[in-house]
């Protein structure tokens, strides 16, 4: 799909910047380029920061790296902080205790909660329920407060509890500091256990309400949600145990458009195996592939909701696996191979996210005190994979003798749907636009083709990229012309 | 009570501290009764208008943002930095002992298991990185400095009732922070 990427003649087109992307996280830009009769020739999303965090990582001691990299992002930065704390935990070979592993996830499913209903609520709402072309002064939640009082309340209420449960596991609710290599610094007292548990029945509810909400914005709309931004690419996620839907730990699966497996139960450790890395000079975001799809042109792939809800076989909680039920079933599978469909699947994450917490809370251990596992076996490598509110998050390191960092990489959920995002955006310029005059409601239908991805471009400009361990250089024809073999690769088995 | 015009924006920053704005939770109802939202990554407004409050998070990392930076300068009335990185850089400046161009190279260009002929990207449409990481004070003039990574959501509320009541932002220990 690189239709639209690259126009023949860009100095004869008229360039339309869509700048800055607003109600989404980060700094990026659409550039459109159209033809004399507005019919779009090229669309691309840059990327257009660059911060280049894992650089300066390098030479740090290891124990604050959890604590260094969640500054990669304000919106899910418990994301950032046990993807590292996971990739320590095997720097100083520990296994959490029961305790330690529950705390960690009430917190990483606090922050999935919150994540979402901040995305919805307060970021994507307004083009939904006013409409994409609606006037601009309109589409922000503080016109949604007047209109939708009793809405945005819902939303205030989600996130801020999601925000509670991280103040009470990371000690405060944005970058706190809970989570250490081998455990979690901070018990969780009985008062602190009742104090959320008072709001878990209510927040469950209210999760269920815009789950509901969402399923009927999709039926009153069908046929411009089925289409809207089409972008059908294979899926990639975590899973647990042969298949259950899990945020904090598992093994990699993939899966084509259609269903057919590319891997399963793959070791995410091992994740530079299975993916390969782009670059391309107009954005500072590298373009991912699955090496056993070929390159970044027919390998690209999507992470997050969507693809989480259609590659587990069960969501472990019952309102959240019936609503997935339903959404699977729904006209036929029309919304689970939308694009906006990942609004709805989003919902239905955030219910199960209620649900386990719920869980978590009734849970004895939850409140144990034996928070942090000596270490054991010292490795030189660790990496940490964890499915973050937007995808898979990838952090890897490797740590030399004197306990400091000596290399890092990031491939954090936003750059996996690099190629994904402007696919969509390029399927509106087509379909959307096709020779109609632009107009500001036109061209927030891109904008709302990016929102579907909730995309955070904060996390994806810090990025550097991977720490790949083998290079094979392709003649266009795809035999292999070289091949080379990083020397300190560990533990790697060349296949 | 005449309403104020508020505009926000993240420079190189990670939106924690537009986080902790939201954190205010239900105090959201009150503030709009008394701001509008001009731009802001909240609002679909691309420029700003003439403003009261500009609220900055993020240090100044690349030429974008010191377009965005001057802008609001000149736009708003009362402009303060908010966070830790608007302050003095914060964490992003810690690439600025390195050399940018190296940085550049090894990550697009020489980082193993890049796809062959990868190199930095260089389109026009992108803006120039500047080579430090500066605050933003070094750019334009601030009126009030917030620190914190990200300041708390009782701080930035009492900054914004102090400034809407036309007082001078007055804010105990309890509200300022230097993680």
């Amino acid at each position: 799909m690189t239709d639209l990427e690259t126009a023949a003649h860009p100095e004869h087109l008229r360039r339309i910047a869509i700048e800055p992307l607003s109600r989404v996280e980060g700094h990026g830009k659409v550039t459109l380029l159209l033809d004399a009769d507005n019919r779009v020739r090229q669309a691309r999303l840059h990327i257009v920061e660059f911060r280049g965090f894992e650089k300066f990582i390098e030479g740090r001691p290891y124990w604050e790296v959890p604590v260094m990299v969640q500054r990669l992002c304000g919106i899910c930065p418990v994301s950032h902080h046990l993807a590292a704390a996971k990739a320590m935990d095997q720097i100083i070979g520990a296994r959490l205790t029961p305790t330690a592993e529950k705390i960690r996830r009430l917190m990483h499913y606090g922050q999935i909660l919150q994540s979402h209903a901040l995305h919805f609520f307060y970021l994507a709402a307004p083009d939904l329920l006013f409409g994409f072309d609606a006037a601009p002064d309109q589409r922000n939640v503080a016109v949604l407060a007047g209109t939708h009082r009793d809405l945005v309340r819902q939303g205030v209420l989600l996130r801020k509890f999601g925000q509670e449960v991280i103040r009470i596991t990371a000690g405060k609710r944005i970058h706190g500091t809970g989570a250490i290599p081998g455990g979690v610094n901070k018990a969780i007292t009985s008062a602190e256990r009742d104090w959320l548990r008072a709001d878990i029945a209510t927040v469950i509810a209210t999760c269920d309400e815009a789950v509901a909400r969402m399923a009927r914005l999709f039926e009153q709309q069908l046929d411009t949600y089925a289409h809207f931004a089409e972008c059908k690419a294979p899926a990639l996620c975590l899973v647990r145990n042969e298949g259950t839907l899990d945020f904090y730990d598992g093994g990699l699966r993939a899966r084509r458009a259609d269903g057919t497996p590319l891997f399963d139960n793959a070791a995410a450790d091992r994740y530079w195996e299975l993916i390969g890395e782009d670059v391309k000079s107009w954005s500072y975001m590298k373009f991912p592939f699955l090496k056993c799809l070929g390159d970044a042109d027919s390998g690209w792939y999507r992470v997050g909701p969507l693809a989480r809800l259609t590659l587990c076989d069960r969501v472990p909680t019952p309102r959240a696996e019936r609503e997935r039920q339903q959404f699977l079933a729904f006209a036929g599978g029309a919304a689970a191979r939308a694009t906006l469909g990942t609004h709805w699947a989003r919902m239905i994450e955030m219910l199960h996210a209620a649900e386990v917490i719920g869980m978590l809370l009734d849970d004895p251990e939850l409140l144990g005190r034996d928070l942090v596992a000596s270490g054991g076996q010292r490795a030189e490598r660790g990496v940490g994979v964890i499915e973050a509110p937007r995808g898979t998050l990838i952090h890897h390191y490797r740590v030399d003798e004197n306990d400091r960092v000596i290399r890092a990489n990031l491939i954090v959920s936003t750059t996996h749907n690099n190629q994904a995002m402007n696919a969509a955006i390029r399927s509106v310029a087509q379909r959307d636009f096709d020779g109609r005059e632009i107009s500001e409601g036109l061209l927030n239908h891109i904008e709302v083709a990016l929102r579907c991805f909730d995309p955070c471009l904060s996390c994806a400009t810090h990025a550097v990229g991977r720490m790949p361990l083998i290079v094979e250089a392709r003649g266009a024809d795809g035999r292999l012309i070289a091949r080379r073999v990083r020397d300190d690769a560990p533990m790697s088995k060349q296949p | 009570m005449t309403r104020l015009t508020l505009a926000t924006a993240s420079l190189a920053g990670c939106f924690g501290c537009h986080m902790s704005l939201l954190d205010i939770d239900e105090r959201l109802f009150d503030l709009i009764q008394r701001v509008d939202f001009d731009r802001s990554p909240l609002t679909d407004r691309k420029r700003c208008g003439s403003c009261d409050i500009g609220l900055i998070e993020g240090g100044v990392c690349n030429e974008e943002n010191v377009a965005v930076l001057q802008e609001f300068r000149a736009r708003c009335r009362i402009l303060v930095a908010v966070g830790a990185c608007a302050v003095n850089g914060g964490l992003p400046a810690q690439r600025n002992p390195l050399d940018l161009r190296d940085i550049l190279t090894a990550v697009y260009a020489t980082e193993g298991g890049l796809t062959a002929g990868a190199r930095i990207p260089d389109d026009p449409e992108l803006p120039l990185p500047l080579d430090r990481v500066r605050p933003l004070h070094e750019v334009v003039k601030i009126d009030y400095f917030l620190p914190g990574c990200p300041p708390g959501a009782d701080a930035l509320w009492q900054l914004l009732t102090d400034l809407i009541a036309g007082r001078a932002p007055r804010l105990g220990p309890d509200l300022l922070r230097y993680d």
